[in-house]
């Protein structure tokens, strides 16, 4: 297995990621970006596939002949420069599965090919996820995430011409409308959860931040054609093997869109396994559990640090300066690290008055019928789950959370669908940036009755049991409870 | 022709642009379905960010490969479970 050092290696080159990696290579360090996408960027500035996207139905190469222009965003290129200036080494399609010691990490490529890495501070800066929750009609091909669609046209989908409803909650709703309208997509509508109210409280907080006041202007001017519907969600997805119609609730009434997609998901998640892997404790914020850091952007771990949305969800601006800090502060230069926190702090009350007034309510938590199924992996309905009286023993007699994606989608959804009283709205945010006496270790997490406090195990990812044993790794099953028995065998762990 | 990648997807030639990824050709080409999960049930691509593994499917030969973290390459071979 090959094998490689560096002082300091950073996971995920979103924008925290990029901004660690060039922060602590101007600070000194001999750094290493890993990140399992094959391009740089992270979800909001990754590169866009060759324009005119359509891969061509006909065996002709002449029927789509479109200019190549895969070029990175321009503020991810800006910061790639600088980072390589510094020599700064990226490696992409390489994902991280496993943290043996603090100062070992493993990561596997696209091909199979195993590599340790092995540096004295580890920066996270592993973003976030959509958060799904379960309605009826939910698995249907053509019901996507918000992002997740954007991310598909960004990889070359043609969304031209067809009619698109979007539902969930939250500016990236607009955001991702408006990227759609620009690909010829009809948008046919837009359900957002939040009240109007909240909105329009939110709307005019923005004077605070000009910059955002003038996207936000930008945005409604380019979506004025659309309908907007406030305290709306989908309740049922219909459709033969696909979505084909999309019921919504909107306030009392109830209104259906024919539909070729459905672009759907309630906010974002922090992605905060690695960390907890690597023993980082966290707190419960209204996020979920967030990774616990102090002012540097330091963990409860010395060495590891962490920056961007798994310490809370807070846009692109929040995850660049908190890049800046972790990055600074890992190779020494605090008085940078100084100054890039004052920038994060702004950045962070932005990020508190949109978690404000974007807060999930909890009628959401009817969306899910007896029937519909919950765990999309192991095809686990919601009837199933909450005959058990914990996650844990949901997991041992379903499955539930056990297929290849462990837990990511349906995990947040449970948080959120069990979580007796919903989290009060900016009650932790403040505490975010210093561990508190109700931090949780992810290792002392006992059986529980949400989702969150469950231990992570290793590996991250399916990985094949060659690598894993190349890695010196024991396989999966040793550390494992042992769960009912699968119904498909199809991943070796 | 230069430019264009050739593919071959459950037996079908199709060309796309470089950049594309292997789901995203998938989707393009048929409807969004690309497996079935273990009751049957007709699955696509959810996350577009490579955790739900609902985009999975045969590429050149190795399985399991998540279909929205693949570029197409030329002469790319996929086989789905549909
Ligand atoms: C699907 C999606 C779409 C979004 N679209 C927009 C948008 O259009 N506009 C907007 O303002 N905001 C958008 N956001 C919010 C946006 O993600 C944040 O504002 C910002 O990108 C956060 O930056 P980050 O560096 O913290 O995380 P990210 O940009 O998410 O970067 C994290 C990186 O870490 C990598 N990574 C994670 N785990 C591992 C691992 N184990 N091994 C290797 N690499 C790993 C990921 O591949 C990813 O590239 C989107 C979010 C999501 C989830
Ligand atoms: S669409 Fe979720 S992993 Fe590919």
């Amino acid at each position: 297995m090959r094998e490689v050092r560096c002082d300091v290696l950073v996971v995920g080159a979103g924008p925290a990621g990029l901004a660690a990696a060039a922060a602590a290579a101007e600070g000194g360090q001999s750094v290493i970006v890993l990140d399992e996408n094959p391009h740089l960027g992270g979800q909001i500035w990754r590169p866009q596939a060759a324009e005119a996207n359509q891969p061509s139905r006909s065996v002709s190469p002449r029927a789509a002949a479109a200019p190549p222009s895969a070029h990175a965003h321009r503020r991810a290129h800006a910061w790639h420069q600088r980072a390589q200036k510094r020599g700064v080494i990226f490696e992409t399609g390489m994902t991280l599965f496993d943290a043996p010691r603090t100062d070992h990490l493993l990561a596997v490529d696209a091909a199979g090919q195993a590599s340790a890495f092995s540096a004295q501070q580890v920066i996270l800066a592993t973003g976030a996820a959509e958060r799904f929750l379960p309605f009826p009609g939910w698995t249907l091909p053509g019901v996507m995430g918000v992002g997740g669609l954007q991310a598909m046209v960004k990889g070359g989908m043609a969304v031209r011409g067809k009619r698109i409803l979007l539902a969930g909650t939250g500016p990236l709703l607009l955001a991702v409308a408006a990227f759609l309208l620009d690909h010829g997509a009809h948008v046919v509508g837009i359900a957002e959860q939040a009240s109007r109210a909240a909105v329009r409280r939110f709307g005019t907080s923005l004077w605070r931040h000009p910059n955002k006041l003038v996207q936000a202007a930008r945005l409604f001017t380019r979506l004025r054609a659309v309908p907007l519907l406030h305290d709306a969600w989908p309740t049922q997805a219909e459709g033969f093997g696909r979505v084909e119609q999309v019921r919504v609730a909107a306030g009392d009434r109830c209104q259906e869109f024919d539909v070729d997609l459905l672009a759907c998901a309630f906010g974002l998640v922090p992605r905060t396994e690695l960390a907890r892997l690597m023993g980082c404790a966290t707190q419960s914020h209204i996020d979920g559990e967030i990774v616990a850091v102090d002012r540097w952007q330091r963990t409860t771990v010395a060495t590891v640090w962490c920056a961007g949305e798994p310490t809370g969800i807070g846009g692109v601006d929040l995850a660049v300066a908190e890049g800046l800090v972790a990055g600074y502060a890992a190779s020494g230069a605090f008085k940078r690290a100084g100054r890039a926190a004052r920038r994060r702090d702004r950045a962070r009350a932005f990020a508190e008055r949109l978690d404000r007034a974007y807060a999930l309510r909890p009628a959401l938590r009817a969306l899910p019928t007896d029937a519909t199924v919950v765990c999309r992996c192991e095809d686990v309905t919601w009837q199933a789950i909450r005959a058990q009286p914990t996650i844990r023993q949901a997991k041992l007699q379903t499955r539930c959370g056990m297929g290849p994606c462990q837990g990511r989608i349906c995990g947040p959804a449970l948080a959120f669908l069990t979580r007796a009283t919903p989290a009060a709205p900016g009650t932790a945010t403040q505490t975010t940036t210093r561990p508190t006496a109700a931090t949780t270790s992810s290792h002392a997490a006992g059986p529980s009755t949400g989702w969150t406090g469950d231990r992570v195990r290793p590996p991250l990812v399916p990985v094949a049991v060659n690598v894993l044993i190349g890695a010196g790794q024991a396989p999966l099953a040793n550390h494992q409870p042992s769960p009912a028995p699968s119904r498909h065998q199809e991943i070796s762990l | 022709m230069e430019n264009r990648l050739q593919l071959t997807i459950d037996g079908r030639t199709v060309w796309v642009a470089p950049g594309t990824t292997v789901a995203a050709a998938w989707v393009d080409l048929h409807a969004p379905a690309i497996r079935r999960s273990v009751a049957g049930q007709p699955r696509g691509p959810l996350c577009g960010m490579g955790i739900c593994y609902e985009c999975r499917a045969t590429v050149d030969g190795h399985p399991h490969t998540r279909t929205c973290q693949t570029p197409c390459r030329d002469g790319m071979t996929i086989t789905t479970d549909r």
